[in-house]
């Protein structure tokens, strides 16, 4: 019992992280219908924001490790994979807007491999140590073990999970945005800048991912430049498990993912998890391509 | 208040439009009538920006507006409801009527606006909360007149409402297209298939054939041409 808790708190606060990496592939897709293959290493790069604008705080003699510290570090993180976002569309995809989808893939798996060795290039080849930027803590319960990071991961996710459906759902912008992933011709026949809204969903997406590479670090202490590869996989399998294009989709696959991995994980088959991973996403494949929640779209003419 | 001069487009190798001239005064409906593929829906694409044309020029309130992207146009007064209406089918009908008043920051004018659009189509207040994906094609339609309209325009173009539409809601359409004009002294123009019904109601047509303008006058004249009626009103 004790263990099925613990493997429940594990599982809900890897898949929270899937989750959020999750929501900006399918929020790229569900505007441009495209795979932002670099989504990963943004990932990756909030991490490592985080990392060394907590050791410039803790320089100028800013508490980092302080609950507010912790709160300006994630937000410093999210801001600034939000502008390399957006700087990646404008700079990579947006030439290519009349090209062919194709293109656009190929393309974005040039910028993963550009960020990914230019991670190497800056930060170096070799593991870091994530800092502890907020107080760490663990509790015991019974038997069961955890840690105050595990609850933060769920508090922030959970945070920003709400505050995503709000602005997706109740703002200007946000309706915007679902208006222009139905019909970017109608969009821009209402006054729509396209363009303006594709920037916005990409940073959207980025400063989630940003907070997603946050707290992947709180909880997996050592960080590195191809560090978004693993997690980056799997939460696109998330976001085509939930239905790409679905944001309440992308939502769940995080979570159903972050369960079964950790689920696998405690079983003696733990070095199977990867391949469970992959066996689900060729399932969906088979049988539910459009995904648990996404909808068969209907081309009409 | 518009006006099209000799504009050229192509699709490729394949030229849609040949030196196609027109214009609109204030306060007309104007009508495009036309067999399939002959330009009209291309004609309405051009002039919002859609496609670019290969040469001439659009002109609208004295303004050369060639080659102007897409979402400005809109701000200008000129709305486009489009073919296939093109309603966000995701987007609750409200949601739907919200983003045709996308520019406007005012929300005592998007209030009025709204009033306006759900007392012309009455069905629309019945179907505010329901996604527009899930009304009648003829709803459809009311719904992306009325998000047209929420931008007030000064100039609509209008591309086929009677398209899958049963008779009846067409005629009921119409007449409120119409009343639009009368009212509130809106410029259409309208491109439509059902060409007695679209002169019906015009001030003026214009008869498009491969591309080019064949003929035009006041819609009485191009109804009463024994060559249009053969053609294109079922002769009779």
């Amino acid at each position: 019992m004790t263990e099925l808790l613990q493997q429940v708190i594990n599982g809900l606060s890897l898949g929270a992280i899937y989750a959020l990496i999750a929501l900006g592939y399918t929020m790229v897709y569900g505007v441009l219908r495209f795979i932002n293959f670099a989504h990963s290493d943004v990932f990756m790069l909030g991490a490592f924001t985080a990392f060394y604008s907590s050791r410039a705080m803790g320089r100028w003699g800013f508490a980092s490790g302080g609950f507010l510290g912790g709160l300006l570090v994630l937000v410093i993180s999210m801001a600034a994979c939000a502008a390399v976002g957006i700087l990646i569309e404008r700079l990579a995809y947006r030439p290519l807007r009349k090209r062919s989808t194709l293109t656009v893939l190929i393309t974005a798996i040039g910028v993963s491999l550009l960020l990914q060795n230019g991670g190497q290039m800056v930060f170096g080849v070799n593991p870091k140590a994530f800092p502890n930027i907020f107080p760490s803590q663990t509790f015991k319960l019974g038997g069961l073990v955890i840690n105050s990071n595990q609850l933060v991961v769920l508090g922030v996710a959970l945070a920003l999970l709400t505050a995503l459906h709000w602005i997706v759902q109740r703002t200007r912008i946000g309706t915007a945005m679902r208006a222009v992933s139905f019909n970017a011709t109608a969009a821009s026949l209402v006054g729509i800048d396209t363009n303006r809204i594709i920037s916005f969903t990409f940073g959207l997406g980025s400063a989630l991912a940003g907070a997603g590479g946050v707290l992947y670090g709180m909880n997996y202490p050592s960080i590195e430049p191809l560090m978004g590869n693993s997690p980056g996989l799997k939460a696109f399998i998330a976001a085509v498990l939930g239905g790409i294009g679905s944001l309440p989709g992308a939502a769940l696959g995080g979570m159903v993912l972050g369960f079964v991995e950790t689920g696998v994980s405690g079983t003696r088959w733990s070095t199977y998890r990867d391949a469970v991973a992959f066996a689900i996403l060729i399932g969906i494949l088979l049988f539910r391509p459009a995904g648990l929640l996404g909808r068969n779209r209907i081309e009409k003419v | 208040m518009l006006e099209l001069k000799n504009l050229v487009v192509q699709y490729g190798a394949i030229t849609a439009l040949q030196d196609v001239s027109l214009r609109l005064d204030r306060g007309e409906i104007v009508t495009l009538i036309g067999g399939n593929g002959a330009g009209k829906t291309t004609t309405l694409r051009a002039i919002s920006g859609l496609l670019r044309p290969r040469s001439g020029s659009i002109w609208y309130e004295g303004a050369d507006i060639t080659g102007r992207p897409v979402h400005k146009l809109v701000g200008k007064g000129l709305a486009h409801c489009p073919e296939g209406r093109m309603v966000f089918a995701n987007l609750t009908v409200l949601e739907n009527l919200h983003m045709g008043a996308y520019l406007q920051r005012d929300k005592r004018v998007i209030q009025k606006e709204l009033e306006f659009v759900l007392t012309l189509f009455p069905r629309l207040q019945e179907r505010q909360g329901q996604l527009a994906g899930t009304l009648s094609g003829g709803e459809q339609q009311m719904l992306a007149i009325g998000r047209a309209l929420m931008s007030q325009p000064r100039c609509l173009l209008l591309d086929e409402p009677s398209l899958g539409i049963a008779p009846l809601l067409t005629q009921a359409i119409f007449e409120k297209i119409a009343e639009l004009n009368r009212v509130r002294g809106l410029t259409i123009l309208l491109v439509e298939q059902n060409a007695n019904l679209a002169l019906s109601i015009s001030h003026r047509a214009y008869v498009i054939e491969c591309g080019r303008i064949l003929l035009s006058g006041p819609a009485s004249e191009v109804k009463a041409n024994p060559q249009i009626r053969d053609a294109y009103l079922g002769g009779a």
